[in-house]
């Protein structure tokens, strides 16, 4: 990007200076590199079942409850990657039990178990901030830094994600099938409620991971971007799920990228936030995969199809 | 606790209440619990953004919860709006993330801004809510009427002439003049809290248009006025006590409502 | 075959032969729902032979979703039993298809046609499925069989109505189900298309077949296919050959109420009233011939009560 508008010209030095030097020696890349890449690609996968379930809402606000468990494990000490994992996890689970089948109350259930636990962050963060000298940790907790991923969370965060994709490998049928029709999937035996309840909790490891290794505000971007434009790029559910994957990997290695290189951007020289630059690389492929005409079916647009949302 | 400085504490937190109870009637009758989250935060990055450049927090707060709303409503005409409004939200944060790391505000001030300062507020800020908040009211019962037939009727509104789309937009932007009046004092996080507890419990109790909204008016008093109280006692953020105390007026609704259809 | 899928070849051989056509797929004995203080079904009964193809009639309202869901095993009764192939009804309704009304998918999921058809087959099982030839050579001939191979490779959230109803009705055969329950098909159908899915249902259920109980609120589209029918009304069910049961003394007893039923150029009216004059029939009859050519639709039938 910035090589484009470099007044240098040559491939050889736009190449040096897109990737500024020391860019593939420095160790803390590499680690950013590799577990955002996984994050993305599983959240890529388990994004396309999130919004195409219409959960976006559940998927961000299980991002935003990372909150909950970054400052508890501050205020009591233990490592943040249990405190997000079991925040993750526990309200995932409170917002499956709170809703009901109804879309409608399902947004504001999901919406009052997100206000009651940010209300008790406010508190943890309160106290971590008074009882501790530690007067930064609001911003810590809440803008995440890919930057600071030591070997051990990266060795959990890989067994993790991995244990996410497992689940969701394990629950990929009966997810389509509910995602036709929770009718449907009742009448062939599936359990749905506890399908529901087993998706909200692979989702909630998913976003509590990808909190913690880039934050509570790239997150949710990195489970809805690329599966929301993957959907309007591809037919079948494989396919979906491998493009928003990618399109995932690919916006966080760039945006790790232009992070590293926006060391030396004005106006402070101390980088730009990652999260910025993959959300604006996300927020434009979703609007640029708009411009594409979606394959017409054979029929002529069913009225039915497009009453639903809202 | 009912000190002369506090008077206007009282005042400001009371206008709010009300005004994010009518416009939260809407909200939960629209089922767009996650558009009301979703402008308060983006508002935060106006906020975020408003000290760099040299204007008041007030304009930053205005410009960005409108942007964002309509953003998301322009969006949301040809793509799934949940996936649209998680998108913005994002991008909004995004910004907010790159201009706090540009200023040099201090963290206290961030974290009232996300999660609220009613304590100590000047009295121009009274004058401020005060106009913002009749200014709502006011657009409010300008379009009570057509706003109520689209949201519980959509075909029947469209039949009449009324256009989904418009109606989308000025929905949005009440919202995000309600987000502008109510951010600088409940934050950023809590707002939407306001918006969608009070009412939700109402609406759980009584279907009707008018207890419905008397009721959510009510509880949303009764949640920042308790809120204050307890917030100026225990000096635990006012946050914590909204967002907990709207959660549990919804948890009753609920349970009141189960018991009283056995 | 690695994976513990159940391929179609080795499913029992389609056909009434194995069990005889006399043997009952469908059990429906006694079964009685309070909802809401309000008796929606009371006591309702029937049968379902292999191959008979059974419309469930009864206005809007009249509990038919309700009896289907209770047969599909997705709602308990208050009372009464349902037997499917002779067994009581367990979680997983086996050898039940099942066409929903509705369905929720939207235009932009990624799912074709051929997907659709595919979870068919085993939907509801966990774990990775490998893909095989025997699988898609299935879904390609169950896609064959209801004229759906043009959009196979179409997003389903694309297609119209009918040709969603065709993906379905593949989705629910491709199991080689003994019972085909489907929920109201022909309410979101243009006419044409409802009777092009009526006449295909008919054709592959009987090529397999597969008893169909089919609820509609409107008995003209059935008419040229159906086998028998449980008339619903006041949650009480009466159930036989159309000629047996479609009369006015068995409805009026059905609803409680003088119900007249006419017959119209081949097409059935149910209408409230005890007798019908001779004088208005004629002039009631003129009146529908004229409307029947100016809708084909025919009259909506009028319920009383």
């Amino acid at each position: 990007m910035r090589a484009m508008s470099s007044p240098r010209s040559g491939f050889g030095s736009g190449f040096r200076f897109l990737f500024e030097p020391g860019f593939f020696s420095s160790g803390p890349v590499h680690a950013a590199l590799l577990t955002g890449t996984v994050v993305a690609l599983v959240s890529g996968a388990v994004g396309v079942f999130t919004v195409l379930r219409g959960q976006s809402f559940a998927g961000h606000s299980l991002a935003d409850l990372g909150t909950l468990g970054g400052s508890g494990a501050f205020l009591f000490g233990v490592g943040p990657l249990w405190g997000f994992i079991a925040a993750g996890v526990a309200v995932g689970g409170a917002m499956d039990l709170a809703s009901t089948r109804r879309r409608a109350s399902r947004g504001v259930a999901t919406g009052i178990v997100l206000g009651a636990v940010q209300g008790v962050s406010a508190l943890l963060l309160y106290l971590d901030t008074t009882s501790g000298s530690t007067t930064g940790v609001t911003v810590t907790v809440l803008f995440g830094s890919l930057f600071a991923v030591s070997g051990y969370t990266a060795t959990a965060t890989l067994a993790f994600a991995l244990l996410g994709l497992a689940s969701l490998a394990v629950c990929y049928r009966p997810l389509l099938l509910d995602s036709v029709s929770t009718d449907l999937a009742a009448a062939r035996g599936v359990r749905v409620r506890l399908l529901g309840l087993a998706f909200m909790v692979v989702m909630g490891i998913t976003v509590a991971l990808s909190s913690l290794i880039v934050g509570t505000i790239l997150s949710p971007a990195l489970l809805i971007g690329p599966a929301a434009t993957a959907l309007r790029l591809t037919q079948s559910p494989l396919a979906a799920m491998g493009t928003a994957a990618a399109l995932g990997a690919l916006a966080t290695g760039l945006g790790v990228l232009l992070a590293y290189d926006s060391y030396h951007w004005k106006p402070v020289g101390n980088g730009w936030p990652v999260s910025l630059f993959v959300i604006a690389l996300l927020f434009t492929a979703y609007l640029l995969s708009g411009l594409r005409r979606p394959r017409a079916g054979t029929g002529p647009a069913p009225a039915t199809a497009t009453t639903e949302a809202a | 606790m009912f000190a002369p400085f506090m008077q206007d504490t009282w005042i400001t937190a009371g206008i709010v209440a009300v005004i994010a109870a009518l416009v939260g009637f809407f909200v939960v009758l629209r089922a767009a619990a996650f558009t009301a989250h979703a402008v308060p935060n983006a508002a935060f990055a106006g906020a975020a953004g408003a000290g760099l450049v040299g204007v008041s927090s007030l304009v930053g707060l205005g410009v960005f919860s409108l942007g964002g709303a309509l953003l998301i409503g322009l969006l949301s005409r040809k793509g799934r709006h949940d996936a649209v409004t998680a998108l913005t939200v994002a991008l909004m944060l995004g910004l907010g993330a790159l201009f706090l790391s540009w200023s040099t505000e201090y963290a206290p001030e961030i974290y009232s801004l996300l999660f609220g300062e009613v304590l100590g507020l000047s009295s121009q800020d009274v004058t401020t809510t005060a106009i913002l908040g009749f200014a709502c009211v006011a657009v409010l019962a300008c379009v009570y009427r057509p706003l109520m037939l689209s949201s519980t009727l959509p075909e029947v509104a469209e039949a009449r002439g009324i256009r989904q789309v418009r109606i989308d937009l000025l929905f949005l932007t009440l919202v995000a003049l309600a987000t502008t009046t109510a951010v600088p004092v409940v934050g950023a996080l809590l707002m939407f809290t306001l918006m969608i507890g009070p009412p939700a419990a109402a609406r759980a109790l009584t279907r009707h248009p008018a207890p419905a909204l008397t009721l959510g008016v009510l509880l949303a008093l009764a949640t920042v006025w308790i809120a204050i109280a307890a917030s100026y006692q225990t000096d635990w953020p006012i946050g914590f006590f909204v967002g907990v105390i709207s959660a549990a007026w919804y948890l009753l609704a609920r349970a009141a409502a189960a018991v009283f259809r056995r | 075959m690695s994976a513990p899928v159940i391929s179609p070849m080795s499913l029992p051989a389609p056909g009434p032969a194995p069990d005889g056509p006399a043997r009952p797929v469908l059990e429906v004995e006694q079964v009685s729902i309070r909802l809401g203080g309000r008796q929606i079904l009371d006591r309702v009964g029937f049968t379902l032979r292999a191959g008979e193809f059974t419309g469930l009639i009864g206005s809007n309202g009249a509990g038919k979703t309700t009896l289907l869901r209770i047969v599909l095993g997705l709602r308990g009764a208050d009372g009464g039993s349902v037997r499917v192939g002779g067994k009581p009804l367990t979680r997983r309704a086996r050898g039940v298809g099942y066409v929903p009304q509705k369905i929720q998918i939207e235009h932009d999921a990624p799912l074709r046609a051929r997907d659709l058809v595919a979870l068919g087959l085993d939907g509801e099982r966990l774990g990775p499925r490998l893909p095989s030839r025997d699988r898609r050579d299935a879904v390609a001939r169950m896609l064959e069989a209801v004229d759906a191979t043009r959009f196979a490779d179409a997003r389903v959230g694309t297609l119209s109505g009918g040709e969603q109803q065709r993906v379905l009705i593949a989705h629910a055969l491709i199991a080689r189900p003994r019972l085909l329950v489907m929920d109201e098909p022909l309410a979101n159908l243009d006419l044409r298309a409802g009777q092009e899915i009526v006449e295909l249902t008919s054709r592959v259920a009987r090529e397999q077949g597969v008893a169909v109980l089919l609820s509609a609120h409107d008995i003209n589209p059935l008419l040229p296919v159906m086998d028998k029918v449980v008339y619903l009304a006041e949650g009480r069910a009466v159930h036989g050959r159309t000629d047996q049961v479609v009369r006015s003394e068995v409805l009026s007893e059905l609803y409680r109420h003088p119900i007249s039923v006419l017959r119209v150029d081949g097409r059935i009216l149910v209408v409230a009233g005890a007798t019908v004059r001779a004088e208005a029939f004629d002039a009631g009859e003129r009146d529908v011939r004229a409307d029947t050519a100016a809708r084909p639709a025919g009259l909506p039938e009028v319920h009383a009560g």
